[in-house]
């Protein structure tokens, strides 16, 4: 069968470096065998995309350390699975994720004053504080509204990216997950669909290695999860998630390929969480810390960075400066997130439907004459 | 015209008059649907149009939903309502939420038909009545006609609407009756209860395949000098309360009637609303006439529904209070 070989051939290519593919070594050198020789404009956007990221993540967890923010999904570590595999989408392309890939919305150009905005919670937030934190939702930047349920995104992104392909409009739809995602109802159903009907659907599995305490050898019994694609027909490629461009160039033949009309393609992008799962978590309870100190050499910002330094195209002191006016920017939006005011009671009973129903405006009018809570 | 006939009608008018509108489902393109509803469509519309799918609920509404966020107008099909179980995560967690979690930025105008409720000797899995899940988790709505021609224009208004819509089909009701259904485009608009036999002793709320059983019953118990007004829901959420208000108000008593468990059955609510609405004007206890709080059973089906036989003395019963 077609598709079968296909699989064969994708993965034996890179079978002599255990099926994954890598471009950038520790120290930032790379295998001119699979360098894919991108834009050095692109790839120091990618740089200050990750680099942004973290320092994104950082502030969060300050912020929730410190009880301004009720909670934070970090992806330290993760950083070049998410923003380097957003970058090889096209502009007309749609993301559907889940609450751990705010970069890639990033990337795609939502603003740092809206996802603060959820952050906070507050009446300037598209959602209107309906949701938790780091839940978003940025139809502009063609970014689907995020969920908790794990997994749920998967099939309503093949039912999208189904829809562009009856309705004959270019458009490829990518969806992340996690590797804890795999064992869910919905990659079943999504990654079935997706093969029978081939729809232009690209499956972003970013294995972190764990689903909070659940380590990705108890998710499944196959060896690479990436190996779960054969039984759906479904095509599948495996990179260094925390290589930038190994990511980018790994997704962007996914992406051309779906855009040429040949169906879906899996691919899992190997990362590792360095961080907890969420605030709440507490990995010391569960994971050996020196798993995390052996990973921490594979951090994909040290990586890039090399490799940028190794080409002479950036210095220290242009760190300095990024990171300063990430760190201006960052505070000028916090402050109008932190001042602006709560949600109206209003919003608790609007948007439930387009046109609020009787039952609905009742309860309005009960909860906004009744008691406030203290 | 029955049930299924106003229903492929239905179907075919908005998928002539909007291109949006797709189709999909278990068998429901060379076999037309288990029950005929989809019969033809295929040839007339296409396989992009009506699409045979893999055996998995979640997957047949997940894939809507994906559909309905694009601007298409997804009309998908699950073979019984007994198989919604599946496909209650992506119900409750995706579609009821959409419109909610992304602050209106997405609509997710999906409609979800489903043959439900029993008197086909379907058993434990093919009779169940599962309208008061859907309505308890809120952003659904929920449709369930009782005749062919509210069947037509209901499901018209289900595919217009731009909100989530559960449209379960009676079908017990399917092909049980003809009647006059109009060609061509006319619709009904969701939360609209109808007066289906007009009375002033006691107010009977029901709603599909028990609505015939309910006006049978208030017309033999005509003959002993009741007047039974009948009221239809149609829409069962949001429901349309003040239809029933106005019909208690001029009765003071009330019954009612639904295929589904007693237990936090939609009756259960009804009650509750209308006690806290107008109380003071009840003259009797409301009463609930309903499957019974067990699964369904097979060969006893007909002991299990709310028939005539168990509508007829609960309409005595509330009359005779004082």
């Amino acid at each position: 069968m077609d598709l079968q070989q296909n699989y064969s051939t994708t993965t034996l290519r890179s079978a002599a470096k255990g099926g994954v593919m890598k471009v950038i070594d520790l120290d930032g050198r790379v295998d001119p065998t699979t360098d894919p020789r991108l834009e050095v404009a692109l790839v120091t956007r990618i740089y200050r995309e990750m680099v942004r990221a973290r320092l994104i993540d950082e502030r969060m967890n300050a912020l929730q350390r410190q009880g301004r923010v009720g909670f934070h999904v970090g992806a330290y570590g993760e950083e070049a699975s998410i923003i380097a595999s957003a970058a090889a989408l096209r502009p007309q392309d749609w993301l559907f994720s889940c609450y751990r890939e705010i970069g890639a919305a990033f990337w795609r150009g939502f603003e740092l004053q809206s996802y603060l905005d959820n952050m906070f919670g507050n009446a300037n937030d598209i959602a209107e504080g309906r949701q938790m934190p780091d839940h978003i939702t940025a139809r502009r930047n063609h970014f689907a509204a995020v969920s908790s349920v794990i997994g749920t995104q998967i099939i309503n992104a093949v039912g999208f990216s189904w829809a562009a392909k009856i309705r004959k409009e270019d458009v490829v739809t990518a969806v992340y997950f996690g590797d804890g995602a795999t064992s869910a109802a919905d990659f079943h159903s999504g990654m079935n669909f997706a093969g029978v009907f081939k729809t232009p659907t690209v499956f972003l599995l970013r294995n972190n290695g764990w689903a909070i305490s659940i380590p990705a050898s108890r998710q499944s019994a196959c060896r690479r999860l990436v190996d779960k694609a054969l039984g759906y027909g479904v095509p599948a490629l495996c990179c260094d998630g925390n290589d930038a461009l190994a990511t980018y160039a790994t997704v962007q033949r996914a992406v051309s390929s779906a855009a040429e009309g040949k169906g879906p393609m899996l691919v899992e992008l190997q990362t590792y969480r360095l961080g907890a799962h969420t605030t709440s978590d507490d990995p010391t309870r569960y994971r050996n810390e020196s798993e995390v100190e052996r990973e921490r050499k594979y951090d994909p910002i040290r990586r890039l960075r090399l490799y940028l330094e190794n080409l002479e195209v950036w210095s220290q002191q242009e760190d300095e400066k990024l990171i300063e006016k990430i760190h201006a920017e960052l505070q000028a939006a916090i402050a109008r997130a932190e001042n602006a005011p709560r949600p109206a009671v209003a919003s608790i009973f609007e948007k439930v439907y387009r046109d609020q129903p009787a039952h609905l405006r009742e309860q309005q009018a009960e909860c906004e004459r009744g008691p406030r809570a203290r | 015209m029955n049930m299924v006939k106003a229903l492929n009608d239905a179907l075919r008018v908005e998928m002539r008059r909007d291109e949006r509108v797709v189709v999909l489902g278990e068998d429901v393109g060379k076999l037309g649907g288990v029950f005929r509803v989809t019969a033809g469509l295929l040839e007339e519309f296409g396989e992009d149009r009506v699409v045979d799918t893999p055996l998995s609920e979640a997957g047949i509404v997940g894939a809507a939903i994906g559909m309905a966020l694009y601007g298409l107008r997804p009309v998908s099909e699950l073979e019984f309502a007994d198989f919604v179980y599946p496909a209650m995560d992506q119900l409750v967690n995706e579609a009821a939420k959409y419109r909610y979690r992304s602050g209106g930025e997405f609509g997710c105008p999906l409609v979800v038909r489903t043959p439900m409720g029993g008197g086909i000797k379907g058993g434990l899995y093919h009779s169940q009545s599962p309208e008061s899940l859907l309505i308890h988790n809120a952003g659904l709505k929920v449709v369930c006609p009782s005749n062919p021609y509210d069947a037509k224009g209901l499901l018209i208004g289900a595919i217009r609407d731009p909100d989530p819509v559960l449209f379960f089909e009676p079908k017990r009701v399917y092909r049980a009756n003809e009647m006059e259904v109009p060609e061509g485009d006319y619709m009904i608009p969701l939360s609209q209860a109808k007066v289906a036999l007009a009375g002033t002793d006691i107010t009977l709320v029901s709603w599909g395949a028990m609505v015939e059983e309910s006006i049978a019953a208030a017309k033999e118990i005509h003959e002993q000098g009741l007047s039974v007004e009948v009221i239809d829901l149609r829409t069962l959420w949001p429901v349309d309360i003040q239809s029933v208000v106005q019909s208690v108000q001029k009765t003071g008593r009330l019954v009612i009637v639904h295929e589904a468990p007693k237990a936090c059955g939609f009756g259960a609510e009804i009650v509750a609303q209308i006690c806290e609405r107008v109380f003071l004007h009840l003259e009797a206890p409301p009463k609930r006439v309903t499957g019974w709080d067990t699964p369904f059973p097979y060969a006893l089906e007909n002991e299990y529904l709310p028939l005539r036989h168990r509508i007829v003395p609960a309409l005595i019963e509330t009359a005779r209070y004082s």
